[in-house]
């Protein structure tokens, strides 16, 4: 499934979607950044509660196709332009980490 | 082992913000140069973990990437306060890290090792009061 097929359905919905053709492969779940760097795999959507700046390097630089922000998480907005100049995809959802996981597990 | 490209970046150590800022740069110049995705990953995290422990615990420093024909080299020097036990450093968990650094999701205590599992080469000189130099290579044959 690509990123871009989850916005709007399932009840995920598109903050940032500058790279919406790249295909969600896995899923990944963590907080702990320096963890998520070192486990999640290229192309995870990865679902945290994180919110501040680094997460787009984590996302970046680990190569996941997307962040799903869960339980109504929100961002502020230079982190929203920042995530925008970095083709960071980025979905929220009001779900927490275990429903939105099972969603995601039976649609990917 | 000719030398046929330097990256040399400063890292900030003032500005926990922009922390990443040269391995995003740097993860851009490997992908112009057309290098396989994995190896960019590989690359891109270990300087990564390294910038930040860079701007977590030496005041910033300095990142130069070595691009050779087998391999990419990354060497990271800062003139923070030194490592004091490196086989412990290296132990997953182990974090000297503050609460505030904890608060935004670093300190896990796998900077280091991350360092090491993304790389096929690592080396750590450090000495208290003076500083730390990490040199890492990505094989790229």
């Amino acid at each position: 499934m690509k990123v871009k097929d989850l916005s709007g359905n399932y009840g995920f919905e598109a903050i940032t979607l500058p790279d919406g053709d790249r295909e969600i492969d896995g899923v990944y779940i963590g907080d702990l950044l320096s963890w998520v760097m070192g486990r999640a795999k290229s192309g995870n959507a990865w679902i945290t509660i994180m919110s501040n700046v680094n997460i787009l390097a984590v996302a970046s630089l680990a190569d996941t196709s997307c962040i799903i922000l869960a339980e109504d998480v929100t961002l502020e907005d230079d982190v929203i332009k920042t995530a925008i100049d970095k083709e960071i995809n980025i979905l929220k959802t009001s779900m927490d980490i275990y429903s939105a996981a099972v969603t995601l597990s039976s649609v990917i | 082992m000719s030398d046929v490209l330097n990256f040399h970046f400063e890292v900030d150590g003032n500005d926990f913000k922009s922390a990443g800022h040269a391995s995003f740069l740097m993860k851009k110049n490997l992908r112009q140069l057309g290098l396989p995705p994995e190896t960019i990953r590989r690359v891109s995290i270990a300087m990564y973990e390294g910038e930040i422990n860079m701007v977590i615990h030496a005041r910033g420093g300095t990142a130069d990437v070595n691009v050779y024909e087998d391999c990419i080299e990354i060497i990271l020097k800062d003139t923070g306060p030194g490592i004091k036990n490196i086989e412990q450093a290296m132990q997953e968990g182990f974090s000297t890290a503050t609460d505030n650094i904890r608060s935004l999701g670093f300190g896990a205590g796998m900077g280091l090792p991350n360092m090491k599992r993304y790389t096929d080469y690592m080396n750590i000189e450090s000495e208290v009061g003076v500083g730390t130099t990490i040199t890492m290579k990505v094989n790229l044959i």
